[in-house]
């Protein structure tokens, strides 16, 4: 056998590994990444999504978080403009994690079969951080 | 200051298009007087970039708050070092911060570049004339790029920076990476340039090799310095979270790091050159790509960056720079035939190839996963993510592969290893790997772990092998002592011998991922007095006892300061304090979120690490998050072997290594001598 297909076969068996281990990585670990809109709509359409472990992006409803230090246990609400529903959480939230103005979250978990969602982790960034802050000021100076 | 700023904004974008455009449409190769025009073109870009970039600091440490970028970032209590730094803390900060850094670089490749490679150097001018254009032109065509826009009114403090950016680590760790993306243009130029002048022999490899080695070095600390910051200020106890943000800057390293070692079998054997063009213009659009995700949000990361519009101005140069390389490399893809073939699978050409497959793929497989929303939503209509489990699945196994080539590599001979290279260079590496083997074993290591660190003896067996082969070789041929003989080794075999230390480094970020598997977490609720005792995954148990809280003001915020003893057997007791921290603007209003101070303390064996999550109020509960975490000290150990060997490699000045060198170049024990020999 001709050195180049011995290589050509070593490196077949490379490339085919790391498609497998994507493709079956992507099976095992995918989970889905919706918005409150396309959760809401999903679970009405097959309420074994209430199972599913996936995750949420939306923005936190300003003024709806509520938390219980002791417990160690958070609850807000979240909305993408059309659907909104409660988060609770037990556990550390982020240092970003405010109501202060309108922050971006990630929640993973379910939704319960009453319609709460029951997070396993809150990832919280600031969207506009300082836009907001000016308009504000401009406002006020104004 | 910011209309002279403007001003020279407008200049320098006017003179790098002038200059990009005149490389490529002028007839300069029998005009001298062009080339060099077009070539002073860059050092002209420089100044107008550096009086921009002086214009924004002066803006900066005088306060001009009517500045909004000064407003934004900034504050009047703010130290003057972060101040300073404050540059490159927000998005039009850090397009100034990249044009400028773009222009000092295209600069230095014009001066320091040998004449006999002067026919290439006007496209070079051309290409990163053309590239610190686009990025001026962000500046000054974007949506709120601009770094000198005024703002309609003159608030009387600003907004402050960011508290998690107060942190030295985070003072370095943007600008390296932002230097390892901004010199990867500078390989890919050459690139470009050998590509239109056709000299497509090594010569442009000879004339950009430092520079990729830069780059790479850049990238490294860069990516380092943001896992130790990561460390220390997200208070999740990890380094690395497989964030899109993050693996923007691990594709271009990957690709980078395939491109030094498939260079080598350009340089010595004429092979792969169409492969080496294609992973040098893929590491520079991977560059572009990682700014594109980065900024655009069209990918959901922790990593708070302002978005807007400018994501998209990266996305049109992303297609454009890609189409235009890629076509150019078409065309000339008949002047790029191998001047030779591969002789045997057992050789360090086959070794090299099979790295390089390893390489590119983990950068595909990481590249894949993170657009895996947009590629699932595109296809099947539907959101779908993966997280860190899905990157180690994959990673790991490649990963351990690599590793595993990574000892294997400098044993094994150029074109065709015989059973005898191979018996002779194989038996210590090998006894390395089955002493690494059962030692694990027997400390208790499993599966990938034991692996990893029976592949890690492995390669340091490979590296000790040949440094000792090196420097018996030296001390019998010059009469050396062993000091000297290792001195001389390796400063006149720089980048063999820098390669070899970066390998030692790379093992220690694989024992330092071992660690990481088997960190130790809990959560406690502790009053003052209060004791919790963590079993080590070494077998001894932590003790840590709060003690209390102590609150007082500091420079720009409120510190509250939980105060926690430890206690280990055999150890001398120690104190570690975690903090939570409010800043405050120059006026006592708040400025943004508490932040928090994790307590550390660091050993070879093992991290302790404390993440306070305040008291509430009324109350003398304080919350806890404690962590063993055993070996994160390996990754900054890692980290600084990488800096050494690759700052090694890069030196100025070292010998000349020819383009080609002789064909009884043999790997192992041949190499040493002949190289050490043929170096005066």
């Amino acid at each position: 056998m001709k050195p180049s297909t011995k290589f050509a076969i070593g490196a077949v068996v490379i490339l085919g590994s790391v498609t497998l281990l994507i493709t079956e990585g992507v099976k095992q670990t995918g989970t889905y990444f919706l918005t409150p809109t396309q959760l809401v709509e999903r679970t009405a359409k097959d309420p074994s999504f209430h199972e599913v472990g996936l995750k949420v992006a939306a923005k936190v409803v300003k003024g709806s978080i509520q938390r219980d230090q002791a417990a160690e246990r958070v609850d807000f609400r979240i909305s993408d403009g059309t659907q909104t529903f409660p988060v609770t959480f037990v556990g550390h939230v982020p240092d970003t994690f405010t109501d202060d103005n309108d922050i971006d979250v990630v929640v993973e978990g379910k939704l319960d079969r009453n319609n709460v969602f029951q997070a396993t982790d809150v990832i919280a960034k600031c969207g506009s951080r300082y836009e907001a802050v000016w308009d504000k000021q401009q406002s006020a100076s104004t | 200051m910011t209309l002279l700023g403007q001003f020279a904004l407008w200049t320098g974008f006017i003179l790098a298009a002038w200059g990009g455009v005149m490389a490529f449409v002028a007839r300069w190769q029998e005009r001298p007087e062009v080339a060099l025009s077009i070539r002073r073109t860059t050092y002209a870009v420089l100044v107008a970039m550096l009086v921009a970039s002086a214009s924004l600091w002066q803006g900066l440490l005088s306060h001009d708050f009517n500045i909004e970028y000064v407003a934004g970032y900034t504050s009047r209590n703010l130290p003057t070092y972060y101040l300073i730094t404050t540059f490159w803390a927000g998005q039009k900060g850090s397009l100034l911060f990249w044009a400028a850094v773009l222009s000092i670089f295209g600069a230095l490749a014009q001066w320091l570049t040998a004449q006999r490679f002067r026919d290439l150097l006007p496209y070079v001018a051309g290409v990163t004339n053309i590239v610190a254009a686009f990025f001026i032109a962000v500046m000054l065509f974007g949506d709120h790029t601009n770094p000198f826009e005024r703002l309609g009114f003159t608030p009387p403090d600003g907004r402050g920076l960011n508290p998690q950016l107060q942190n030295p680590g985070m003072v370095v760790h943007p600008p390296m990476l932002y230097l390892g993306y901004i010199s990867l243009t500078i390989p890919f130029a050459f690139a470009i340039a050998a590509l239109l002048a056709r000299r497509l022999d090594a010569g442009w490899i000879i004339a950009m090799r430092k520079w990729a080695i830069v780059s790479w070095l850049f990238l490294s600390t860069g990516i380092t310095i943001g896992m130790w910051w990561a460390y220390l200020e997200l208070g999740w106890g990890g380094v690395w979270a497989w964030d899109p943000v993050e693996n923007a800057s691990f594709h271009p390293w990957l690709t980078l790091t395939a491109f030094l070692h498939s260079v080598m079998i350009q340089e010595k054997r004429g092979m792969l050159k169409r492969w080496n063009m294609s992973l040098i213009i893929g590491t520079f659009l991977l560059s572009i790509f990682g700014t594109f995700i980065t900024r655009s949000g069209v990918i959901a990361s922790v990593h708070s960056f302002t978005q807007s519009s400018v994501g998209y101005f990266f996305l049109a140069f992303l297609l454009v720079t890609g189409v235009l390389s890629f076509t150019l490399l078409y065309t000339r893809w008949g002047s790029l035939e191998p001047e030779a073939h591969l002789e045997a699978v057992v050789s360090r050409e086959a070794a090299f190839l099979f790295n390089n497959l390893a390489l590119v793929g983990i950068a595909f497989s990481v590249l894949w996963g993170t657009l895996f929303p947009i590629i699932s939503e595109a296809v099947r209509g539907v959101k779908i993510s993966v997280g860190p489990a899905f990157f180690e699945r994959v990673n790991i196994p490649l990963g351990l592969f690599l590793l595993f080539l990574t000892g294997v590599g400098p044993l094994i001979a150029w074109r065709k290893a015989s059973a005898r290279n191979l018996q002779r260079q194989f038996i210590v590496p090998g006894i390395a790997f089955v002493v690494g083997l059962i030692g694990a074993w027997v400390a208790g290591l499993r599966g990938y772990s034991l692996m990893t660190i029976a592949l890690g003896t492995f390669v340091i067996g490979t590296v000790l092998q040949e440094f000792t082969r090196g420097v018996r070789a030296r001390m019998r041929m010059y009469d050396e002592n062993v000091a000297l003989a290792l001195g001389r080794l390796m400063s006149r075999n720089r980048r063999r011998y820098g390669g070899y230390i970066v390998h030692v480094g790379i093992v220690c970020y694989f024992v330092g991922a071992v660690g990481q598997s088997m960190r130790v977490k809990e959560s406690h609720q502790l009053v003052p007095g209060e004791s919790v005792t963590l079993a080590s995954p070494f077998g001894h148990p932590v003790t840590f006892t709060f003690l209390g809280v102590s609150q007082y003001e500091e420079l720009n915020r409120q510190v509250s300061a939980a105060t926690i003893e430890v206690h280990r057997p055999g150890k001398a007791q120690a104190t570690m304090v975690a903090e939570k921290r409010q800043h405050f603007n120059a006026i006592g209003e708040k400025s943004f979120e508490p932040s928090t101070e994790v307590g550390l303390i660091s050993s070879l064996q093992e991290d302790l690490y404390v993440y306070y999550h305040g008291t509430p109020d009324g109350t003398e509960r304080s919350q806890f998050e404690f962590i063993i975490n055993p070996l994160v000290m390996w990754f900054w150990i890692g980290g600084a072997l990488l800096v050494f060997g690759g700052v090694l490699a890069m030196w100025p000045g070292g010998p000349q290594i020819r383009a080609r060198q002789s064909d009884e170049m043999q790997a192992g024990y041949a190499v040493p001598l002949t190289e050490s020999v043929a170096t005066p």
